[in-house]
């Protein structure tokens, strides 16, 4: 089902939770909204779902104009961070609640429902739980369960609010791989939201940014971290650092330091360089290269880090140390960029 | 095995002293007076009470006039519970703050009051007239003076857990499709069940044991409006202790199985509907 | 908790809350329910005590017999709910801040008169004290008169009120536990120096409502008091007591005269006590009680 978002304006009160925002999601996609608290991802996702009414815009499911449709027939799945499982039923009784509510007429029998329930339990691998209930279940199992319910009404898109908020590292890694092959088996289209950039590059077929209430990017995984459009885009998507640089007609000074590039097109002004921490190189302190001096060296799950001082100012940055490299505090080095991105100011 | 845990704060003694000493003579005493005259009639005795005609009918009346107050405040109360915490409208605190009233009003004040709203030449008493409907002097009239001197304990057992609901829960049956009323009655009426049934159960024992507000308005007539209180009083009054405590050791008995088993309920409803 | 952004989980959204005309619908209806049962009564008392003029109103508080009824209420209330303040503190330090085996028994006694009906927590006394009672031929022999008079309305009234405070106190006392204390004692403060300075500070709140429902409580208990007065007008009448002798004297608007003043303390009492939560709510205990 395709999904189209139409210039979606939602104010509570006076506060503006989104300001204008056009989404056209791909049929059998799996997108994730991102972004930091604020943002209003969350609110994008429960205005697709019909659980908020926006204050200007539409909303399409397809050729249709979905807008004024209650949440009870836009036939989509919601899976909320905190499962919210019915606590009083099994959970076979929890997965079958939407076959159980639909109208006598379209409702299957009492085989079938059950039917149904059991694959949609062993399709994410709960096949033993039916009869539990929800508080003797794990987190992780709850929320596979929480999906399996949101799947048995065959949904046309399936909604997901930071579904793995709840839980932790380790299980919600695994549940991520998890979500991934399930969709990838089904089909559905998918939106999820997630404040985790790594959950959405890692998952994500597109991912769409969102900041203070307005869309900043959309696009694949690798389009969004290697061309962000915006420095809140750079800096969001991945770690990065930065450098104040001057635009001189058609060179890139730091300091009087010229870079090896040519702009394409002269401009006159400040500006900023994002680094990413692998996209600097260090090298031995000779006259041409960057001069640095390393400041310290801290260790992270991915190696070593070292923050060098550039030049006279006070300006840090963050460098990803190879494993050959034999570099201590204090020392003077040459810095080397190979890759960054450059906004004007 | 010691009979407390050693602590560093003082005056166990002589707070825990003072507490049994003053239990004892108010509550102990008494009530050891009353085994002991019940003890007197043995069970037999008891027994031949219970079956007087008289004494029978008017416990009928008083267990089952407060089983169906009981009944009748429970749906109220949920629903007065429900817009209580769920609405918003002005006045809203004044009205809960009212919710409290049978609670704080003397029972002989509510007594009159009723009586005289109910009697034929009351202010709905007069109304009901017209129809041709005689509350006052009827069950009737005790049936309406113990839905009022219940009401507060079916509004106050749901609204907390009217409070906890976690609203998520109702939004994802709606994606699941569920109207309004299906959430309502699948989703939310479960998962107040116990704490209703909880709220039944005391408005059940606080109704039974009523006296003052009833006796005004009941009209008193044997076997007809004649609560179980006001016929100890009755048998007090003619010094027969032995017949006066035999109902009210009865009373005190079908009470408490009546609550034993309502509690037995409740857990299983716990159990069952998974409701911590 | 969910990262609501902008919608925090408790304001309505449209699909978690009935249609709006289903809301009013059911509004109307709880308040047509509340104004009829509740609310109603308590107009009548009004409207039937100044239904003659003020005048007549006031002339109620002029018999002798209606002012020996306030006197004896006050007196009651005077006894009963100082002595069962004490009982609610020392019952409520010794179950709150110690463990010790039989402690739910003793909880249990507490809340035994909330289970007994008025009646019978009267007939208990007449059972021991009475006439005919355990006790009745040794008072007599000894001139001493507790059913009847003073000391047997003192006796069931005490009884019928004394869990309130402790029942406030317990969980309160509970919920605060005893960190505060034994700071106090580390610095070398003396048990009841203890208890003055630091535990009575934080449970004023608590036990001032605690006190406030047991003297409307004790003021206005009917039928344990009943039981054991005998109804002597003039002696062992308390209010209560006394506006039913009225009404059943078809003196009406005495009657509701004196109901209104029983009236205004509920009132009274309701006010402060929905203040007291308002103000002091996390002063108070936690656990609802009812």
């Amino acid at each position: 089902m395709r999904i189209r978002v139409n210039d979606i304006t939602k104010d509570f009160g006076k506060t503006g939770a989104l300001r204008g925002v056009s989404l056209d999601i791909h049929d059998g996609e799996l997108i994730a909204l991102l972004g930091p608290s604020g943002s209003g991802k969350t609110t994008l996702l429960r205005v697709i779902a019909g659980l908020e009414t926006p204050s200007a815009g539409k909303v399409f499911f397809g050729d249709a104009d979905a807008t004024g449709v209650p949440v009870q027939r836009r036939r989509i799945g919601f899976v909320f961070q905190n499962y919210a499982l019915f606590k009083h039923m099994s959970v076979r009784d929890n997965v079958a609640y939407g076959l159980r509510v639909l109208p006598r007429s379209q409702q299957p029998s009492s085989t079938e429902v059950q039917k149904r329930v059991q694959d949609l339990l062993d399709l994410v691998q709960l096949p033993g739980i039916g009869e539990r209930y929800p508080r003797q279940l794990s987190g992780g199992q709850q929320q596979r369960v929480a999906l399996a319910r949101a799947l048995a009404v065959e949904p046309r898109v399936l909604l997901l609010d930071e579904p793995f908020g709840a839980l932790d590292a380790k299980v919600r890694k695994d549940l991520r791989h998890w979500l991934r092959e399930l969709h990838d088996r089904t089909g559905h289209t998918t939106v999820f939201v997630t404040h985790d950039q790594e959950e959405a590059l890692e998952l994500a077929d597109r991912v769409a940014i969102l900041n203070g209430g307005k869309l900043e990017q959309i696009g694949t995984p690798d389009e969004v971290y290697d061309s962000p459009a915006s420095p809140f885009v750079m800096s969001f998507v991945g770690d990065t650092t930065s450098i104040p640089v001057e635009f001189d007609g058609d060179r890139l000074l730091y300091e009087g330091h010229a870079f090896d590039v040519s702009l394409t097109e002269p401009y006159r002004g400040g500006g900023r360089l994002f680094l990413r921490p692998g996209d600097v190189e260090i090298v031995d302190a000779a006259a041409g290269a960057l001069p640095g001096v390393i400041v310290d060296i801290r260790r992270t799950t991915a190696g070593h880090r070292a923050h060098i001082k550039l030049g006279a100012r006070d300006v840090t940055i963050e460098v990803a140390l190879g494993h050959s490299k034999d570099i201590r505090k204090g020392e003077r080095v040459g810095v080397s960029i190979l890759r960054g991105r450059v906004f004007a100011d | 095995m010691r009979f407390k845990q050693p602590s560093a704060l003082p005056g166990f003694g002589l707070a825990l002293g003072y507490t049994l000493f003053y239990l004892g003579i108010v509550v102990l005493l008494p009530l050891a007076a009353l085994v002991a005259e019940a003890a007197g009639l043995g069970l037999s005795g008891i027994w031949a009470v219970a079956t007087e005609p008289r004494v029978l009918a008017a416990l009928r009346i008083s267990f089952g006039l407060a089983f169906a107050a009981a009944l009748v405040d429970c749906v109220f109360g949920l629903l007065i519970a429900w817009v209580l915490t769920r609405y918003q409208f002005p006045g809203r605190k004044l009205l809960d703050a009212a919710v409290d009233l049978p609670f704080a009003l003397p029972t002989a004040v509510a007594g009159i009051a009723l009586a005289t709203l109910y009697a034929p030449n009351g202010w709905i008493g007069g109304i009901l007239a017209e129809v041709g409907i005689k509350v006052a002097f009827t069950p009737a009239g005790i049936f309406i003076a113990l839905v009022f001197v219940a009401l507060p304990f079916t509004v106050r057992t749901v609204q907390p857990l009217i409070a906890e609901i976690d609203r998520s829960v109702e939004e994802v049956s709606a994606t699941l499709g569920a109207s309004r009323l299906q959430t309502i009655a699948r989703i939310i009426i479960p998962m107040l069940a116990p704490a209703v049934l909880t709220g039944f159960a005391l408005a059940f024992a606080r109704s039974v044991s009523e006296y003052g507000s009833v006796i005004f308005i009941a009209g008193n007539l044997p076997y007809k409006s004649e609560i179980a209180p006001v016929l100890i009083v009755i048998k007090l009054e003619e010094f027969n202790y032995p017949g006066a405590t035999a109902i009210a050791v009865i009373m005190l008995g079908l009470a408490f199985v009546i609550l034993f088993a309502i509690n037995l309920i409740q857990a299983w409803s716990r159990r069952r509907l998974g409701h911590a | 908790m969910p990262e609501r952004n902008q919608t925090p989980n408790k304001t309505a959204p449209s699909v978690a809350t009935e249609s709006a005309p289903a809301r009013t619908a059911l509004i109307a209806l709880a308040l047509a329910f509340l104004a009829l049962f509740l609310i109603l009564p308590v107009v009548v008392v009004f409207t039937e005590a100044f239904w003659k003029g003020v005048g007549v109103y006031l002339a109620t508080f002029e018999d002798p017999d209606a002012q020996a009824a306030i006197r004896l209420t006050l007196i009651v209330a005077a006894i009963a709910v100082p002595l069962n303040m004490i009982f609610g503190v020392a019952a409520s330090w010794a179950i709150a801040k110690f463990e010790f085996h039989g402690k739910s028994l003793l909880i249990t006694l507490i809340d035994l008169p909330f289970s007994i009906s008025p009646v019978v927590s009267g007939l208990i006394y007449v059972l021991l004290f009475g006439a005919q009672g355990y006790f009745g031929p040794w008072l007599k022999a000894h001139n001493i008169e507790i059913i009847f008079a003073l000391p047997g309305i003192v006796l069931a009234t005490i009884f019928v009120t004394f869990p309130f405070v402790a029942r406030e106190l317990i969980p309160l006392m509970q919920e605060q536990g005893n960190t505060d204390e034994e700071a106090a004692l580390t610095l070398g403060a003396g048990g009841l120096r203890a208890f003055f300075t630091v535990t009575l500070p934080n449970i004023r709140w608590g036990l001032l409502y605690g006190v406030l429902l047991c003297n409307a409580r004790a003021m206005g208990e009917f039928g344990a008091v009943s039981v054991v007065s005998g109804h002597i007008r003039g002696l062992t009448d308390t209010m209560p007591l006394h506006v039913e002798i009225l009404y059943n004297e078809y003196n009406f608007t005495a009657a509701f005269a004196m109901a209104s003043l029983l009236t205004l303390l509920a009132l009274v009492t309701l006010a402060a006590k929905t203040l007291l939560e308002m103000q002091y709510g996390e002063a108070l205990a936690r656990t609802p009680r009812v």
